[in-house]
């Protein structure tokens, strides 16, 4: 009994992910949202805001400088899981675990 | 690894890579490249260093603990940085509108923050890397 709920519920969940992915625009077209004044104001401004020439550098370090500041902390927590996994500590006393 | 010949190139080349791993990451604003890219090659060449000469040797050259240094205060550098613009009465991680000179477009200095952001990215990049694979050898002994 519950697998033909479970069933009925994934054709319906299908059917709406089809109808919303009849409507998504083609790809590449230019009147998509994706394609907003943002990538132009990068494009003319970057060296003006920041004086880099490197526009990607201006971009990840000074348009999405969070984005950037937080991939690096993504680094860091995959240290801490290393180390948490693998690494063997000493306790407090000193004796090897 | 006692291989003679591999030690001698790795002696001679490596030099070289780390100097193209420290170009790559002050460039980053000039040229493609940056903190991701130059904090790898830096890091590889330590590895490298590490693999052929073995692990004692390459822990002698970079210790475990600077290596940890780096790796707690890149990011914190990293938010200092920001807190300039803080310090400046604008918003945090504000660059050009902090006030910070920009410098003329094509030298080294130019960008503002960015270079000094990138200095600090790259080395992090580099010793996670290094402290990833240390963590991996040391485990498999």
């Amino acid at each position: 009994m519950s697998n033909k709920i479970a069933i009925a519920l994934l054709v319906c969940i299908g059917v709406v992910v089809l109808l919303a992915i009849s409507e998504l625009p083609l790809y590449g077209s230019p009147d998509t949202p994706a394609q907003n004044y943002v990538a132009e104001r990068y494009i003319e401004g970057a060296l003006s805001d920041t004086g880099a020439l490197n526009m990607v550098a201006a971009i990840v370090i000074d348009y999405r400088a969070y984005d950037t500041l937080i991939e690096t902390t993504v680094l860091f927590t995959a240290i801490i899981a290393v180390f948490l996994v693998l690494k063997k500590g000493t306790d407090r006393k000193g004796e090897h675990k | 690894m006692t291989d003679f010949v591999l030690k001698r190139m790795v002696a001679l080349v490596l030099p070289f890579v780390q100097m193209l791993g420290f170009y790559v990451i002050f460039h980053g604003h000039l040229s493609p490249g940056g903190s991701f890219s130059g904090g790898i090659i830096t890091g590889l060449s330590l590895i490298a260093f590490s693999l052929v000469f073995g692990l004692e040797r390459g822990q002698e050259k970079v210790s475990e603990r600077m290596m940890s240094l780096v790796e707690s205060f890149g990011a914190l550098w990293y938010g200092a940085m920001g807190l300039v613009g803080v310090l400046r009465g604008t918003t945090f991680l504000m660059n050009k509108g902090a006030g910070v000179p920009l410098g003329e477009p094509g030298k080294l200095y130019s960008g503002g923050l960015i270079l000094l952001i990138t200095l600090g990215v790259g080395l992090k990049v580099a010793s996670t890397v290094v402290t990833l694979f240390v963590a991996l050898m040391e485990e498999e002994e």
